[in-house]
């Protein structure tokens, strides 16, 4: 992280007695907080696809469903993973004061993340014929599990939206005021790392029998 | 010990003024609906959840009269469910919780010496969540609509084949709601306990109230989910057909009881860690030492909150799960006692070496420590999963958690009152009442629960709405509801004690107990701002330790007073060095807003009026979006270059 220094500026007399972290604003804490009781909601739900799985026994998915193809899954995820970094750009642009980084990063992810929901919408189309949320419990756990991370998606999303229209408009953020910046990107990496865990759960759990 | 920085004030009349004019709410119907101040968030937290207390406490009343005599009558097996089903979820999401958040918002800025919490309109949002789903819940009773499937509410009785009708709509769709409140609130006490602590504040200065409200905050963050998941489960189970406990679809029964548990056992100690907070607040002010062991007490909380999550199968030890499970869960229960006694000595070992002062919050510390160590006892029997099996769903359970929760919630909290009575109302409360109101309560409760440990062992079995006259059950019910009564009077004087001290009590000083905490340094009710000065502190007894004192008299500094705007001070999280001046956020409606919005959103999810749900969903997001819009400031302020 540091730029100089390194190991030996860790270890400095002054980096030693000073306390770290230092400076992470209120904001910063709720919205950490916020994301480990969301977290643990993902990880009751995630929990609860496996307990019912094994508890389940046979062939899974059950009732002669067949295990969910890969290819559109992992488009989603080439798109989703990726959408940090423009948030990341957009955040550093932010804190040296350059107002097009945060702009032009924020668009970007918008269109990523949008791109995903499409691809959502798309994957349900095709599941939705085969079998749905009341077929059984193995349906009930694909569409509430894949939804509820949709819906956080949307959340993710209209905070970006929210932040560029705030970001067009003069004297709204800079590099002394970015605390909101900071804690919709927090929200954003969350609901992107998620989508790894339902990805493997979902999609490539069922394939490992 | 009771000269006061208010009575001496060490900010200057100009300053004072200033504060007033920027603190103060004038009172109005708009400033009543819009107030941030924590001190009126807590009052209200306090009476409401007080008020739900009282119709849990008169459904329980009804039962007991139903149960005085084998072969009654009274009240019909519907009205019975849905009462049991009330009292249980009333007294532990409606009461206890809220009442020690309460007791929380109240306190910990005060205690921490700040000027309010770190999110004020998140804490006016809360109240108002837990007010709306108080009311969503109990507004069912009348209509014959409650819920009716017990506090647990297990599937496969809970599922709508089972259970039609709306009572176990109005159950998730109400513990859903209320748990926006409770995550709020949880999330708040940690940040405000993180950064906003007055300066000098570092982490083994903390009082132990305080640490008691964050682990029991962090054990809400951590296990609300569990149970926020489930009643989603359960709704949609029972409303758009899901097959999440259907076992002929691949569901499975169980899920519902592990992910319930995995949330009910670390809640009850949500439930009791603030209340031993409590007993770690009043035993200074009434042995004149501080609490023996700090560190320990403070380590032995920690663990608790931790070990809380590995013990939930103790819950179901009745329910056929492999016997290796039941031998590691039966550890695990077996050593959370290890905590759990290191502060009941820790206790002790402070009332033995200090000098008792005999008042009323003491009385009810007593008998709190004697009540709960009994259902210390039985609860290290329940560990045990051979006895566990034996008494499983008997009265003897029920016995078991009324002195646990009774006895480590109910008596702190009416230590609470007593003791804080004076900070928060100005007055003082009638001593020769509050010792009738607490001998009285402490022989009903005994009398009422302990009746229940041999009726119970006798064999009969919780939740029935009638019983045969079986050898040992009738007399001894008879006991238990003649307790009861005697116990509802109790409290009854606690509350006439309370009413008389509002009403004619004799105005209390800024410190009447000699108490350590920073309250005390407040006057009595606090200010709008709390302190004049805010405290520089040097111990952890900073009422009691004169540096600590003068801080906010002669030691005064003007970047103590921030009496040019709304501020406080905001400090690192764990030394509390002073980091900058925070301005806070002014009154406003959009709390009240938002929570009536939410009111409506849940209100069209229980009668599938989903149209309007859809619509009261668009107003919560809006109303978030214009809640967090940015102020504007100029370009060179913000630092921007292009």
């Amino acid at each position: 992280m540091n730029a100089r220094g390194g190991i030996a500026a860790a270890t400095s007399t002054e980096a030693l007695t000073t306390e770290q972290p230092v400076g992470r604003s209120a904001g910063w804490w709720g919205m950490v907080m916020f994301v480990a009781t969301e977290a643990t909601l993902f990880a009751c739900l995630i929990g609860s696809y496996f307990y019912l799985r094994f508890q389940h026994g046979g062939p899974w998915p059950p009732d002669g469903l067949t295990a969910p193809t890969l290819a559109r899954p992992l488009l989603m995820t080439a798109v989703l993973l990726p959408s940090s970094l423009p948030v990341v750009w957009a955040e550093r642009g932010i804190r040296r004061g350059q107002r097009w980084r945060l702009r032009t990063g924020l668009a970007v992810t918008l269109v990523l993340g949008v791109t995903f929901l499409i691809l959502v919408a798309t994957e349900y189309a095709e599941k939705l014929r085969e079998f749905t949320i009341t077929t059984n419990a193995y349906g009930s756990l694909f569409y509430v599990i894949t939804g509820f991370h949709g819906f956080h998606v949307l959340v993710g999303l209209t905070m970006i939206s929210w932040l560029l229209v705030a970001s067009l408009r003069r004297g709204t953020f800079g590099a002394h005021r970015h605390d909101r910046v900071r804690n919709a990107a927090i929200y954003w990496h969350f609901v992107d790392v998620v989508w790894a865990a339902i990805l493997f759960t979902i999609y490539l759990s069922p394939r490992l029998s | 010990m009771s000269t006061t920085a208010a009575s001496t004030p060490g900010a200057s009349r100009e300053d004072l003024a200033r504060l007033e004019e920027r603190w103060a709410e004038r009172p109005s119907l708009r400033s009543w609906f819009s107030t941030v101040d924590h001190k009126r968030i807590g009052r209200r937290y306090l009476v409401t959840a007080a008020l739900f207390f009282v119709l849990a406490g008169l459904s329980a009343l009804a039962m007991r009269t139903q149960l005085a005599r084998p072969e009654s009558r009274l009240l019909s097996p519907q009205e019975y469910n849905q009462l049991f089903t009330m009292h249980g979820t009333a007294m532990i999401f409606l009461f206890a919780t809220p009442m020690l958040f309460g007791f929380g918002n109240f306190l910990v800025p005060l205690m921490i010496g700040s000027r309010d919490m770190a999110f004020p309109k998140l804490n006016a949002f809360g109240y108002w969540v837990f007010l709306f789903a108080g009311l969503f819940m109990w507004a069912s009773l009348p209509f014959g609509a409650a819920p009716n499937g017990g506090w647990f509410a297990y599937v496969p009785l809970t599922e709508e084949r089972n259970t039609p009708g709306l009572h176990m709509d109005v159950y998730t769709l109400g513990l859903l709601f209320l748990g926006i409140a409770t995550t709020a609130a949880s999330i708040n006490f940690i940040v405000t306990s993180l950064k906003l602590r007055a300066p000098g504040m570092s982490l083994n200065r903390v009082p132990l109230f305080v640490w008691a409200i964050v682990a029991t905050a962090f054990m809400v963050i951590f296990a609300l989910p569990a149970l926020n998941v489930d009643n989603a489960m359960l709704f949609l189970d029972r409303r758009f057909g899901t097959h999440f406990f259907d076992p002929e679809h691949g569901g499975n029964v169980l899920l519902w009881q592990h992910l319930f548990w995995i949330f009910g056992h670390p809640d009850v100690y949500i439930i009791v860690m603030p209340a031993l907070g409590i007993v770690s607040a009043v035993l200074p002010a009434f042995t004149r030492r501080g609490v023996v062991g700090y560190a320990l007490v403070v380590f032995a909380m920690a663990s608790i909150a931790i070990i809380s999550f590995g013990v939930w199968v103790h819950h179901m030890f009745a329910t056929g799960l492999p016997p290796l499970s039941y031998g590691f869960f039966s550890a695990a229960s077996t050593i959370i006692t290890i905590p759990s006694g290191i502060q009941i000595f820790a206790w002790l070992a402070t009332m033995l070496l200090g000098r008792l002062v005999l008042k009323v919050p003491l009385l009810f510390v007593i008998g709190f420590i004697v009540t709960f160590v009994l259902g210390g006892f039985t609860g290290a029997m329940f560990a045990l999963t051979a006895f566990d099996q034996q008494v499983t769903d008997s009265y003897f359970v029920v016995a078991h958690f009324h002195y646990v929760l009774i006895g480590g919630a109910l008596f702190p909290i009416l230590a609470a009152v007593y003791y804080w009575l004076p900070k928060i109302t100005g007055r003082m409360y009638h001593e020769k009442l509050g010792r009738w109101a607490f001998w009285l309560f402490f022989t009903g409760m005994h009398l009422t629960f302990f009746p229940m440990h041999l009726y119970g062992l006798f064999g009969m079995p919780r939740r029935v709405y009638t019983y045969p006259d079986e050898p040992g059950w009738g007399g001894w019910n008879l006991v238990s509801t003649a307790g009861s009564y005697l116990l509802a009077i109790g409290l009854l004087l606690v509350l006439i004690g309370v009413i008389h001290a509002v009403r004619r009590g004799r105005p209390a000083p800024p410190d009447p107990w000699g108490g350590d905490s920073l309250e005390w340094s407040t006057d009595s009710p606090p200010k709008p701002y709390n302190f004049p000065v805010l405290p520089q502190v040097h111990s952890l007894h900073p009422t009691w330790d004169d540096a600590s004192r003068t801080s906010m008299t002669e030691g005064a500094t003007d970047d103590r007073i921030l009496a040019r705007g709304r501020q406080t001070l905001v400090t690192s999280e764990l030394d509390g060095r002073r980091e900058r001046t925070v301005e806070m956020p002014e009154a406003s409606l959009q709390p009240l807003l938002l929570a009536l919005a939410l009111l409506v959103f849940f209100t069209a999810l229980l009668f599938a009026w989903y149209p309007v749900a859809v619509g009261a969903a668009l107003v919560v997001a809006s109303t978030i979006a214009v809640w967090l819009w940015p102020p504007r400031r100029p370009d060179q302020e913000l630092g921007v270059s292009a």
